[in-house]
């Protein structure tokens, strides 16, 4: 980072017009050193928990609870050996389920959806975008009653459908959202030419649209799976055990007899690395997401 | 191949006061390359896109061959477009760019790579057929823009613009390059710009249009010897017509204090109308002595030849613009100008139109 900021410095030839004028230059790299140091900062500020959360679950128990807590220590498999003997497989099917179900579900809802609001706008189309991003003023603990109560009558508590439906209807404005800013990058002569060469919407969407708009799909698609996988406020309340996700797993680990604090970090180790997989693997497309400029 | 007629045609954009285009009457002719052309806002692309079936048809009607387009999707009308910024399919290759529509009219692959590949081969494309459109300079998009269109055979192009992204020198090469292909394929064309040198070079009828009229519909020749009123007057030529206020008197014509004699049948049409705008054409001036003092201000070289722009001596306003030879006047010499009596062009001052033939 700092060594980016001071080429650039370099690049815009400051040096060149600098004979008479050393002090801009000084002035300039010492801004870009301050900067760089903030940078650094922040950024180990949000990564340390991640990072005390991985050592921790190479300890054991004992290790774990020291005050004045241990950097050197001898690590450990053992914390994972439970958590992987703990029955955690169940969960994990669960949450992939109702990971992949709802954000496939989100992305064929909001995809036609987005497309209608930004390039076939019409006069309440404002409204219509404030009404789905009101859904999400409301706060979650406000509806888990009527939603419980439903669910419940329905006969639909402790079931990974409800949860799937519930995910869907949880990301699905955000997805909108998102996928509209995408659609409104496609600029409006790309429609016009497939419409002068004679297809019709579906061809338009499946072969000129939507390859365009792919890296804002994965985007969209990874934001919703994070979102989901993450979800635990309505898992733990109207779950129990045949439909309980991960999130619940972990809580497993917080007990009555005390806390497991080792493995509880191990637990969430595991939990968060099909997430950062997942990132990891849609990176070079988020990338592309952000490089739209190549069309025009 | 076929007629294109606006008759009438009128579009609407919501909520605006005043029609984009109104009451074009315009009649292209089989495999004519017509040219709309007019400043920024003139409907000129509307008009266009009126044709493609981009822009809804609110009153009268476009014909093409006879049939009435009102009402008729784009892809119902066999009019192939090229846009301004050329819309290739980003994630296409220039040969599926190309062969799209066909694929959309079921034409089968053998056939379509067939007619991808000639059309490449007219364009210079053929080392290109398997690029995206990104891995592509700008002339070279414009031209498989160009192929997109080509390949279908349409029965009328549509051009908006397709040269205003190219730097000057690329423009002027691909313009011949257009024309000339145009003029191979015979097929019809409307091509709209804002450039009036585009419009002269490339048009065998050129429409001048402002504000949502039709202004004067003719050949570039006529466009400009017989400009039909002040606008495309000032509008065709380039540098522009030169255009001073001047009144009918028993002896003549009497400009900016000066008296000038032209012809008897430019006279004879002018009675009857009392406050003039004179016309006359850069190159129908000459310095030397003559009819008005000019105050030069500023010379234009432009190699083979030098313009000379001043202002008259008493009237500080209106420039005057001389073409000239290399022995041009200096900035800030008074100079005398002639004016060529039997080039002048009278137009009635109230309302714009020319006076005489």
């Amino acid at each position: 980072m700092m060594a980016s900021a001071e080429s650039i410095t370099a690049e815009h030839g400051l040096t060149t017009t600098a004979p008479g004028r050393p002090m801009v230059r000084r002035k300039r790299r010492g801004n870009s050193v301050t900067l760089g140091i903030v940078g650094w900062v922040v950024g180990i500020l949000f990564f340390f928990p991640v990072l005390w959360m991985v050592l921790t679950s190479f300890k054991t128990e004992a290790q774990a609870y020291t005050n004045t807590p241990s950097v050197v220590f001898s690590p450990t498999l053992s914390q994972y050996k439970t958590v992987f003997s703990s029955g955690l497989w169940p969960y994990v099917a669960n949450s992939a389920f109702a990971t992949i179900v709802s954000t496939l579900l989100v992305l064929l809802l909001a995809t036609p959806c987005a497309f209608a609001l930004s390039l076939r706008p019409v006069k309440k189309t404002r409204d219509v975008l404030f009404f789905f991003i009101s859904t999400k003023m409301l706060p979650v603990v406000a509806a888990i009653i009527p939603i419980y109560i439903a669910a419940r009558n329905l006969h639909m508590l402790d079931n990974i459908f409800t949860m799937v439906i519930l995910y869907t209807a949880i990301n699905l404005p955000i997805a909108v959202w998102m996928m509209r800013s995408f659609f409104l990058e496609v600029p409006g002569e790309l429609l016009e030419a497939a419409q002068m060469d004679g297809a019709p919407l579906r061809r338009t969407m499946t072969e000129v649209i939507l390859p365009v708009v792919a890296p804002g799909i994965a985007a969209t698609a990874l934001i919703c799976s994070i979102f989901s996988w993450n979800e635990f406020f309505f898992a733990v309340n109207i779950t129990a055990t045949k439909a309980a996700t991960v999130p619940v797993f972990l809580v497993g680990f917080i007990s009555s007899e005390g806390l497991y604090f080792a493995q509880l970090a191990a637990a969430a180790t595991v939990a968060t690395l099909p997430v950062v997989l997942a990132g990891w693997v849609a990176q070079r497309q988020l990338v592309r997401g952000l490089s739209f400029g190549a069309i025009k | 191949m076929a007629e294109v007629t606006y008759e009438r045609a009128t579009c609407f954009y919501p909520g605006a006061e005043k029609p984009a285009v109104d009451g074009l009457d315009l009649a292209v002719k089989d495999g004519e390359f017509v040219v709309m052309v007019g400043p920024s806002g003139c409907g000129k692309t509307t008009a266009l896109r009126m044709l493609a079936g981009l822009e809804e048809i609110d009153d009268g009607s476009i014909l093409i061959d006879g049939n009435d387009m009102v009402g008729v999707p784009s892809r119902d009308r066999d009019i192939a477009m090229v846009f301004q910024n050329y819309a290739l399919y980003p994630s296409k290759t220039v040969g599926e760019n190309m062969g799209f529509a066909l694929k959309m009219h079921g034409v089968d692959k053998e056939e379509r790579a067939r007619r991808v590949r000639e059309a490449a081969k007219l364009l210079d494309l053929e080392d290109f057929l398997d690029r995206k459109p990104r891995n592509l300079s700008g002339g070279q998009r414009q031209r498989v823009a160009m192929g997109r269109a080509i390949v279908r055979e349409p029965k009328v192009f549509c051009m908006d613009e397709p040269l205003s992204n190219l730097d000057a020198q690329l423009r002027v090469q691909t313009r011949t390059q257009i024309a000339e292909l145009q003029r191979r394929l015979k097929i019809t064309t409307v091509y709209v710009t804002h450039d009036q040198v585009e419009a002269m070079t490339m048009g065998d009828r050129v429409a001048v249009m402002r504000s949502g009229h039709l202004q004067q519909f003719a050949s570039p020749t006529e466009l400009y010897d017989h400009p039909a009123n002040v606008f495309v007057a000032g509008f065709i030529g380039s540098p522009a017509m030169n255009r001073l206020d001047g009144t009918l008197t028993p002896d003549g014509i009497s400009v900016g204090g000066v008296t000038v004699r032209p012809p008897d049948a430019i006279m004879h049409a002018a009675q009857g109308h009392s406050q003039l705008v004179v016309g006359i054409r850069p190159e129908h001036l000459s310095i030397g002595e003559g009819h008005l003092d000019v105050q030069v201000d500023l010379v234009e070289d432009l190699g083979s030849d030098f313009y000379v722009y001043g202002h008259r001596a008493d009237d500080t306003g209106a420039t005057v613009i001389v073409r000239a030879g290399r022995e041009h006047p200096r900035p800030g010499e008074a100079i005398k100008i002639k004016i060529d009596t039997a080039r002048l062009h009278l137009f009635d001052a109230v309302t714009g139109l020319r006076i005489g033939e």
